[in-house]
């Protein structure tokens, strides 16, 4: 299969290992991964703080990188970002008044998917042991960002994955369900209820005893990962991606490495 | 009805009712975060209601397809508000009771006040109602020399305080039972002087102090989250019994109700019944469920009154988008599930309408005119609990998106210099609107670096990203971006607008 990588903004420019994993499994998998080079952001930024004149041509430019290849399906790291191009773009185009984009967002919207979701439901990966060699054998604590909860509906696809992973320990999270509070511009526009919804959330994950948090959104693990740092905790976080396309020949850094350099050098070999 | 045109009722106007924030919501929100009882309090009751409610939706198998004919109803109401209107009026007033519109909040009060003069009384007892506190009836009657008594619990507990609800439902949930013991001992003329702190015990204080005003009250004031447009009757759903004998034993009763409160038939009604009670309080039915259609000679109130409010509910219905929050039977779900009110509470707000569906509520009533209204639809980190809780399937999140917008585009134009964020996003526009563009973006990455100490962490940033940076790390940025790494181990040229797409195929690996 032919797949097509949407790299995201903030994987591309703050997480590069996470788009690395992500090829990395989909080429084990034995399918090609193609990189529009014209793909920039899904413009939820701009939407979800209402500048919706300056999400038109982020839009605009999105749907026409992902119409320019030619490819099966094309696939995020990120339940926010696929729930904006699955659900945000066309509205955008609606409320311009643009039925054509609408049309060509819908398209592009509809091959789109989240990583856990074309990995089990197009791909059918049910053990990521067996057919990844994906091996992490370290205690970690999983959050289910809002986004890919409750817009995608992508219910365990994320931590049934990461259960095959050989050696990997999940323990559950206390009130999982609950909002991070990243929220996008909400964390700067109402910084103080953010900080005390990051609070709880830290804390919960304190409580697992896990040596890090990992989850299927860079922008809420940016988040809570800032919040661990601040508070001098020796918990870090880390993409599912880079989870499952860890190794026994080439593991993704132990929880304790990560912190501020293994993890975002850009150099962790996959 | 009258033949004149009238024109559109429009807003309410700013210090009329409780509808207008009074300060931003980032303000008031920070003050409340301070108290930690307060926040003790809140989390402790929300999650109870939330689980509670959690299990009896979960043992109706049709949920779903009650919340959709339950989001059905209530936009096909809307769609024939007028006509349903005009049947409600003509079948109550054909059973004895008698309608007064009113347009906004001032119409309101005056014409509640001019019943209960007409009445010759000079209090009147209450049944919970929000309708009457979006107008500020209370505080308005009290300056007309008339006394209202709250006859709902936790109601109660807030007028004796002198505090506002910080909850649709529970009034009071802002309050342990040690406070509200306090506040019967300070404020009940007549109570035990060994109250305890038992709910069994605090009820009993509550039930006497009250008994001698239903048995001496010649008028009630109540709510009502029902109308049935077919047979003219009105319905109001509660827990305590209170309502119960404000409807049943004075002369008068007067019935405050938004306009947008209307059902076809008493078929409709069966879907709000099972929806209601497990949203609300998360029981299978509530206590008590008074229906009456106007005037049954001998039996009940025999002058019975319904002023029926717009108070903004007509601007909020002509906006295509947000309009469905109308749709709100007011059970208090969102809030209960919502992060932010969870920590924030009710006053945070500064609406009568707290919580996820204050938050679009009262800026759709109000128009986003004020930097206070306008803050509200940003209480939000748009998590989506809200409408996954909400048994009309209200998209609170997509509402408060638009909102946003309709805030933004009314700022478009009217500053001399934009502002921080309005810069930032026409600059990320800009680079984000072409691959090209957002590469060139990313050259400049590794200055993050510079910004980061020997620890590679950015622990402060200036403006708008200071809020993020208040209790946030950021890690120093990367050396190179995914893009650029692409380009050069995997693509034949660098990435370019117009350059053909870098694609590798693993067979020729």
């Amino acid at each position: 299969m032919k797949i097509a990588l949407f790299a995201t903004c903030i994987v591309d420019a703050m997480y590069p290992s996470t788009a690395r994993a992500t090829v990395s499994i989909l080429e084990r998998l034995g399918h090609t991964v193609v990189f529009p080079a014209g793909q920039a952001c899904c413009g939820q930024m701009h939407m979800n703080s209402g500048y919706f004149p300056e999400a038109v041509p982020v839009v605009r430019n999105h749907v026409e990188a992902f119409e320019a290849e030619d490819y099966d399906v094309a696939v995020a790291p990120s339940g926010s970002c696929v729930a904006s191009v699955k659900h945000q773009h066309a509205m955008l185009a609606r409320t311009i008044g643009d039925a054509d984009l609408e049309t060509r967002a819908n398209a592009v919207g509809a091959r789109t998917y989240e990583l856990s979701a074309l990995l089990t439901d197009v791909l059918g990966v049910t053990d990521a042991a067996a057919e990844l060699g994906s091996w992490y054998p370290h205690r970690v604590t999983y959050h289910p960002s809002c986004h890919g909860m409750r817009l995608l509906r992508l219910g365990d696809r994320q931590a049934d994955l990461l259960r095959t992973v050989e050696g990997l320990e999940l323990e559950p999270l206390p009130q999982a369900d609950q909002c991070c509070g990243f929220g996008g511009t909400f964390s700067m526009k109402n910084a103080d209820v953010s900080s005390a919804m990051l609070a709880d959330k830290n804390a919960n994950i304190a409580a697992t005893g896990a040596g890090l948090c990992t989850g299927g959104d860079a922008s809420c693990l940016l988040h809570i990962g800032g919040g661990l740092s601040r508070q001098g905790s020796p918990i870090s976080t880390l993409h599912f991606a880079e989870i499952l396309a860890s190794t026994r020949d080439n593991p993704a850094p132990a929880p304790d490495r990560i912190g501020s350099a293994a993890g975002i050098s850009g150099k962790a070999g996959r | 009805m009258s033949s004149t045109y009238l024109g559109m009722p429009g807003r309410p106007v700013f210090g009329d009712g409780n509808l207008h924030a009074t300060e931003a919501f980032p303000t008031a929100a920070r003050r409340e975060l301070g108290n930690a009882q307060l926040r003790a309090n809140l989390g402790h009751a929300t999650h109870t209601i939330r689980d509670k409610r959690l299990r009896v939706v979960a043992e109706l198998p049709d949920w779903e397809e009650l919340r959709d004919a339950g989001s059905a109803i209530k936009e096909s109401v809307m769609a024939r508000l007028p006509e349903l209107l005009e049947e409600f009026e003509a079948n109550f007033t054909a059973r004895g009771g008698k309608i007064h519109w009113a347009r906004d909040a001032a119409e309101a009060n005056k014409t509640v006040r001019d019943l209960i003069r007409d009445a010759g009384a000079d209090e009147v007892v209450k049944v919970k109602s929000m309708a009457t506190q979006e107008i500020g009836l209370n505080e308005y009657l009290e300056e007309q020399g008339i006394a209202a008594f709250e006859t709902d619990l936790a109601e109660l507990i807030v007028q004796l305080d002198h505090d506002k609800p910080s909850h649709i439902l529970v009034p009071a949930i802002h309050k342990n039972r040690t406070q509200i013991r306090d506040i019967f001992l300070r404020e009940m003329p007549d109570v035990d002087p060994g109250l305890t702190n038992n709910p069994a015990r605090l009820a009993e204080a509550a039930r006497v102090h009250l008994r001698r005003k239903f048995l001496s009250a010649k008028v009630a004031v109540s709510g009502a989250n029902f109308a049935i447009a077919k047979s003219g009757t009105l319905a109001v759903v509660e827990s305590e019994g209170n309502g119960r004998m404000c409807l049943t034993l004075p002369e008068t009763l007067i019935t405050v109700m938004g306009v947008e409160k209307l059902l076809p038939s008493w078929q409709d009604l069966e879907v709000f019944m099972q929806l209601l009670p497990r949203s609300s309080t998360g029981e299978r039915m509530n206590p008590y469920t008074s229906l009456w259609t106007g005037v049954t000679e001998g039996d009940g109130p025999q002058n019975v009154h319904l002023v029926l409010l717009d108070n903004g509910r007509s601007a909020a219905l002509a906006d295509e988008m947000g309009r469905s929050a109308l749709h709100c039977i007011r059970c208090s779900a969102c809030m209960n599930v919502c992060p932010v009110y969870e920590r924030t509470g009710g006053h945070a707000y500064g609406s009568t309408y707290p919580g996820p569906i204050g938050a679009i509520l009262s800026p759709l009533l109000t128009g986003i005119t004020s930097e206070e209204n306008a803050s509200l639809p940003y209480a939000s980190s748009l998590c989506g609990a809200c409408y996954d809780a909400c048994p009309v399937k209200i998209n609170i999140p997509e509402i408060l998106v638009h909102l946003r917008a309709e805030d933004v585009d009314s700022r478009r134009g009217t500053r001399k210099t934009p502002g921080q964020m309005d810069v930032a996003m026409k600059a990320a526009s800009w680079a984000m609107g072409a691959g090209r563009r957002m590469a060139l973006a990313e050259k400049a990455l590794p200055l993050g670096k510079l910004a980061a100490g020997p620890d590679r962490k950015i622990k402060k940033l200036p403006g708008i990203a200071a809020g993020w940076t208040q209790s946030r790390d950021i890690p120093a940025p990367p050396a190179q971006s995914f893009r650029d790494w692409w380009g050069k181990e995997r693509g034949k040229s660098a990435p370019g607008e117009n350059a053909p797409t870098i694609t590798r195929q693993k067979e020729k690996e």
